[in-house]
C-alpha cells in the first residue's frame, strides 16, 4: 500500500489548525484556574451560552454591535458567578469549587436550552467554505480563519499577562491569593476581570466552534476535550495551553486517519484522552505546569 | 419528648458501637424494612415498581459504591456510569453467552468491574484531584469506545446491545414487577449492610484518613496506593452489580447507550445532594434525584399555562445544577446532614434547646 | 535515662536534603539511644520539621543515610517506616477533621489491624471483635490524656489545644518506638504545656518510649529532655546536655544575635 504523505501532511495540518482552537477553550480553564485555584467546568456552557447569545443578538444588531452585547452579558454572569457562587465557597476545598462550578454547567446549559431551544442554531460570520490548496494539500479557509484567530487572541492574552501591570496582577493573585492582598491588589476585582476574560475567549471559542459545527449543546463536549490538553500542557500554563492543544489535534486527526479504517472508526473520541493518562504516568503536571509541593 | 437519649447508656464497646445506637432507630429500620418486604410490592402498583422503585434501589447502590470513592476516599470520579456498563455487559454475556447462573454472572460482571475501575485508578499513585478525576473521564470515554466497537462484546455494530434472555433465578422466572422488585431489594440490602460494616470498620476510617488528610494518613502507615485502588476496585464492583441488575431487571438487555457521561454527572449529583460520606446519603439522593423529573413532571401539567415550554423542559437540568451549587454551599454533607439535623432538633423537642 | 552500650536505636548519618536552591540540611548526623528524649532546638528554618521528615520518609536525603534499629530506612516511603515502629506529630495539626476523635484515634491502631476486608464486611465475627480489641486500647489513650469528654465530637470542632493532644493520641496508639513530635506545645498556655510534658514524660517513663522533641520553649526543653541538639540553617551548632547547651556561645548568637555596633 503505498503511503500517501501529501495526504498525512495535510490531515496534520488541519489537525494542528483544529488544535489551536482546542487550545482557545483550554486557554479559558488555564485562566481561571491561574487566578482562582478553581477549575471551571462550567467553561463549556459558558461557551455555548456565548455563542447562543450572539446568535440571538446578531438577527438584529450588526456584527460588531453583537459582539459588543454579548462581552457584556459575559462580563455581567461572571460578575454574578462571583458573588452567588464563588464567595460563598472562597474557603472550601478545591475539589468542592470544582464540583460547584459542574452544577454551574448544568444550570447555564438547562437556561441556554430554555432561552435558545435545542435546535442548532447556524452562526454565520461571513467566512465562506472555501479550501485553498497548496501545493496539493487542501486546507479548509474556516479552519485557517479559526487557527488565525486563536494564535492572534493567544498571542494578546499571553502578552497581557506577561506586560501589563493588570496581567502581572492577576498572576500574583493566581500564585498566592494572600501575599497578593498584602500589597494591595483586590482580590475580588481580580478574580472578577479573570472570568470576564475567561468569558471573553469563551465567546472566541464558541464563535469558531461554532461557525464550525453549528451552536448546539455539543459544543459543552468539546469543552471536554480541552481537559486532555491541559493534562498534557499543565493546568496552569498560557504556552502548555497552545502545545497541549496542537497535540491532541494533530495526534486525534492522525490516529482517527491512520488508524481509524482498522478499528471502526471513532479514534477521535477516545484518543486524546488515551494520550492524557500516558502523560499522567510520565509527566504528571503536564509540559510545562508547576509541580505542586505541599509541606507537612 | 419520644426521641429520646435520655437513659439510653451503653454497657458495652460492642452496644456503643452498633449501627443504630439509638432504640427508635432500631425500630424505625425494622419498620423500613417490614414495609419495603411486605408492603410495598403490594401497594405500589406495576408502574411505580418497574419504573421508579426499582431503579431507585439500583442508582442507590450505584450511588453508594461512587459514595464509597469519592465521598469517603475523596477521590473524584466522573466516569462511575462506565463501570456500571462493565458490569451490565459482563453479567449478561456470562448469563446468556455461558450460562452461568444468575447470582455468579451479577458477581462476575461486580468482579469484572472492579478490575477495570481499579486499572483506571492506577494513576492515582502519582496525581490525584483534578488530574485523576480525568483519568476517571478518560475511562468514560475509552470504555464507551472500547464497548461499542468490540465485535466480541457488543457485536460491534452500530447497536450494540447484548439483549438479556428470560430471567431464572434458581430455576424460577423471574419476569414479573413483584418479582424483579424482590431479587433488587434482597441485593442491595446485602451489600448496603456489607458496605456499612466496611465503612464503619477500619478500612472506611482509612479511606476517611485519605480524604481529609492524605499526607499525614500516609505518615501514620496507611498505604495511599492500596486504599486508593480498594477504594476504586469496590466502588467499581458496587457500580459493576447495579448496571448487572438494570440490564437484567430494566432494560432487558446491556446498553452502552444508557451509561452514557450524563449518567456519571447524574451519580455525581446524588451523592453531593443526598450527602458525601454517608450511606443514607446515597438513598436520600438517589431518590431526589429518580423523583426529580417526575416532580417537574407534574408540576408542567399543573402550572404549564404560566410558564413558555422550553423553560420547564429544561427545568430539570436547571434544577440539577443549581441544587449542586445550592448544597455545596449550604449544606456540603448534603441531605443526609439536613436529616440528622432535624432529628437532632427531636431529640430535644418540645424543648427548643 | 543512661542507654547501656547498645548502638542508638536511631542514626542520622551525615543528611544532605535540598528544595531546588535551598539547603535545608547540610550534612547533619545525629542519633537517639533508646529510651532517652532528645531535643531538637534552633530557630525558625534552621531545618528541624525537614529532618523529621527525612526521618519518617516524607523526603529523602541526598546523600545521607538514616538508620533505625540498625535497619536502612533512608529511601522507605512513609507508611513503611511507620511500620518500623516510629510515630509523629506534625508542627501544623494534621488530624483527620471529618472524623470522630475516638476515629482519629483509632487511626493510630492502623497498623496493628488484622482484619481482612471480608471480615470487615461481614463483620458479625471476626471484625467485631478486632473492632473491640483495638477499642479498648483506644480508650485507654484516651483516658490516659483525660480526652473522654469529647471523644465523640468531629475534630474539626476542637480548639487547637485539643487538636494537638488528639494528635498525640493517635500517634501513642500505634504503640511506637519511636516518637517525633514536632512543637507539640506550639500555640499553649502555661497550664496546656504542664500537660503536654507530663504526658510525654510520662510516655517516656511508663511506656518506654524513645522521644525526638522539636520545641521552642526553652524552659520545657531543658526540663525534660536528656540531651539537646541545636540546629542552625541547617547544619548542627551544638550538642549536649540541657545544662551544657544553656552556656553554649554558638548557641546564644544564634539565638540572642550578637550586639551590634553604634
Amino acid at each position: 500500500m503505498s503511503f500517501n504523505w501529501l495526504f498525512v501532511l495535510e490531515v496534520t495540518i488541519t489537525g494542528l489548525l483544529v488544535g489551536l482552537m482546542y487550545s482557545l477553550i483550554a486557554l479559558g480553564f488555564v485562566l481561571i484556574y491561574k487566578a482562582s485555584g478553581i477549575f471551571n467546568f462550567a467553561q463549556g456552557a459558558m461557551t455555548l451560552f456565548a455563542a447562543f447569545a450572539l446568535v440571538s443578538l446578531s438577527a438584529f444588531l450588526s456584527l460588531g454591535f453583537s459582539l459588543v452585547g454579548v462581552l457584556v452579558i459575559m462580563v455581567a454572569l461572571a460578575y454574578v458567578v462571583e458573588r452567588v457562587m464563588l464567595r460563598p465557597l472562597v474557603a472550601r476545598p478545591a475539589l468542592a469549587l470544582f464540583m460547584a462550578t459542574i452544577g454551574l454547567g448544568f444550570f447555564l446549559e438547562g437556561v441556554a436550552q430554555a432561552i435558545w431551544g435545542t435546535q442548532p442554531r447556524g452562526l454565520d460570520i461571513g467566512i465562506t467554505e472555501t479550501s485553498y490548496d497548496l501545493g496539493g494539500i487542501l486546507i479548509s479557509k474556516m479552519d485557517l480563519f479559526g487557527a488565525g484567530l486563536s494564535g492572534v487572541l493567544l498571542f494578546c492574552l499571553v502578552w497581557f499577562f506577561q506586560k501589563t501591570r493588570t496581567g502581572r496582577a492577576l498572576r500574583a493573585v493566581s500564585d498566592d491569593h494572600e501575599a497578593a492582598l498584602s500589597v494591595g491588589i483586590p482580590l475580588r476585582s481580580a478574580w472578577a476581570i479573570t472570568w470576564a476574560i475567561a468569558g471573553l475567549v469563551a465567546l472566541a471559542a464558541g464563535i469558531l466552534w461554532g461557525t464550525r459545527l453549528g451552536v448546539q449543546f455539543s459544543l459543552t463536549l468539546i469543552a471536554l476535550k480541552a481537559l486532555p490538553v491541559l493534562i498534557i500542557g499543565g493546568f496552569d500554563s498560557v504556552p502548555g495551553a497552545i502545545i497541549g492543544g496542537l497535540i491532541v489535534g494533530s495526534s486525534e486527526s492522525l490516529a482517527e486517519v491512520l488508524l481509524g479504517p482498522y478499528v471502526g472508526g471513532g479514534i477521535k473520541d477516545f484518543s486524546p484522552y488515551l494520550l492524557a493518562v500516558v502523560f499522567l504516568w510520565a509527566r504528571p503536571y503536564g509540559l510545562f505546569g508547576r509541580e505542586i509541593i505541599e509541606r507537612v | 419528648m419520644f426521641y429520646r437519649e435520655c437513659g439510653n447508656y451503653k454497657a458495652t464497646y460492642r452496644e456503643d458501637m452498633a449501627i443504630f445506637p439509638i432504640p427508635l432507630d432500631k425500630w424505625g429500620i425494622f419498620v423500613i424494612l417490614i414495609l419495603a418486604f411486605l408492603v410495598v410490592p403490594f401497594l405500589a402498583g406495576h408502574y411505580w415498581l418497574i419504573s421508579i422503585i426499582i431503579p431507585f434501589l439500583i442508582f442507590s447502590l450505584s450511588a453508594l459504591g461512587l459514595n464509597f470513592l469519592t465521598g469517603y476516599a475523596g477521590q473524584l470520579s466522573l466516569g462511575h456510569a462506565s463501570f456500571m456498563a462493565v458490569g451490565a455487559y459482563a453479567s449478561v454475556i456470562l448469563y446468556s453467552r455461558y450460562g452461568v447462573p444468575f447470582l455468579p454472572s451479577l458477581l462476575g460482571g461486580g468482579l469484572v468491574a472492579a478490575v477495570v475501575g481499579a486499572i483506571f485508578g492506577i494513576p492515582s499513585l502519582k496525581v490525584k484531584g483534578f488530574y485523576l478525576a480525568v483519568s476517571t473521564l478518560a475511562a468514560q470515554f475509552i470504555i464507551h469506545w472500547g464497548i461499542s466497537h468490540s465485535r466480541w462484546v457488543s457485536g460491534g455494530s452500530v447497536y450494540s446491545t447484548v439483549n438479556t434472555p428470560d430471567l431464572y433465578i434458581f430455576g424460577w422466572l423471574v419476569d414479573t414487577s413483584m418479582e424483579k422488585y424482590y431479587v433488587a431489594l434482597v441485593i442491595v440490602v446485602i451489600m448496603v449492610l456489607f458496605g456499612k460494616n466496611l465503612v464503619r470498620s477500619q478500612i472506611g476510617r482509612a479511606w476517611m484518613s485519605i480524604r481529609d488528610m492524605d499526607v499525614a494518613s500516609e505518615i501514620i502507615g496507611v498505604s495511599q496506593f492500596r486504599y486508593k485502588l480498594l477504594a476504586f476496585a469496590v466502588s467499581s464492583f458496587y457500580a459493576g452489580v447495579a448496571g448487572g441488575l438494570l440490564a437484567f431487571l430494566y432494560y432487558m438487555a446491556a446498553n452502552i447507550e444508557e451509561f452514557h457521561l450524563h449518567l456519571s454527572f447524574r451519580l455525581l449529583g446524588m451523592i453531593i445532594i443526598g450527602g458525601m460520606g454517608s450511606v443514607l446519603g446515597s438513598f436520600l439522593g438517589a431518590a431526589f434525584i429518580v423523583l426529580l423529573p417526575i416532580f417537574i413532571n407534574r408540576l408542567v401539567s399543573g402550572w404549564g399555562a404560566l410558564f413558555p415550554v422550553d423553560l420547564l423542559a429544561n427545568l430539570e437540568l436547571i434544577i440539577f445544577g443549581g441544587l449542586i451549587i445550592f448544597f455545596l454551599i449550604i449544606e456540603p454533607l448534603g441531605l443526609a446532614r439536613l436529616w440528622l439535623t432535624v432529628k437532632d432538633k427531636l431529640r430535644l423537642w418540645p424543648f427548643p434547646y | 535515662m543512661e542507654g547501656s552500650n547498645h548502638p542508638p536505636m536511631l542514626e542520622v548519618k551525615d543528611v544532605h536534603i535540598s528544595f531546588g536552591v535551598l539547603k535545608a540540611l547540610n550534612g547533619v548526623s545525629l542519633h537517639i539511644k533508646k529510651g532517652e528524649i532528645l531535643a531538637i532546638i534552633g530557630p525558625n528554618g534552621a531545618g528541624k520539621t525537614t529532618m523529621t521528615n527525612v526521618i519518617s520518609g516524607v523526603c529523602h536525603p541526598k546523600p545521607g543515610r538514616i538508620l533505625f534499629e540498625g535497619k536502612d530506612i533512608t529511601t522507605m516511603p512513609p507508611h513503611h517506616v511507620a511500620a518500623l515502629g516510629i510515630a509523629r506529630t506534625f508542627q501544623n495539626v494534621e488530624i483527620f477533621k471529618g472524623m470522630r476523635v475516638l476515629d482519629n484515634i483509632m487511626m493510630g491502631r492502623h497498623l496493628q489491624m488484622r482484619s481482612g476486608f471480608l471480615s470487615q464486611g461481614i463483620y458479625w465475627g471476626l471484625g467485631q471483635k478486632e473492632e473491640i480489641r483495638h477499642r479498648k486500647f483506644v480508650e485507654w489513650v484516651i483516658d490516659w490524656l483525660e480526652i473522654e469528654h469529647i471523644r465523640k465530637t468531629p475534630a474539626g470542632m476542637l480548639a487547637y489545644g485539643l487538636q494537638k493532644r488528639v494528635e498525640l493520641g493517635r500517634a501513642l496508639a500505634a504503640e511506637p518506638k519511636l516518637l517525633l513530635l514536632d512543637e507539640p506545645m506550639g500555640g499553649m498556655n502555661v497550664d496546656e504545656k504542664e500537660d503536654i510534658a507530663r504526658f510525654i514524660l510520662d510516655a517516656n517513663e511508663e511506656l518506654g518510649t524513645t522521644i525526638f522533641l522539636i520545641e521552642h520553649d526553652m524552659g520545657v526543653v531543658m526540663d525534660i529532655s536528656d540531651r539537646v541538639i541545636v540546629l542552625e540553617y541547617g547544619e548542627k551548632i551544638a550538642e549536649g546536655t540541657p545544662a551544657e547547651i544553656k552556656n553554649n556561645e554558638k548557641v546564644i548568637k544564634a539565638y540572642l544575635g550578637t550586639a551590634t555596633r553604634r
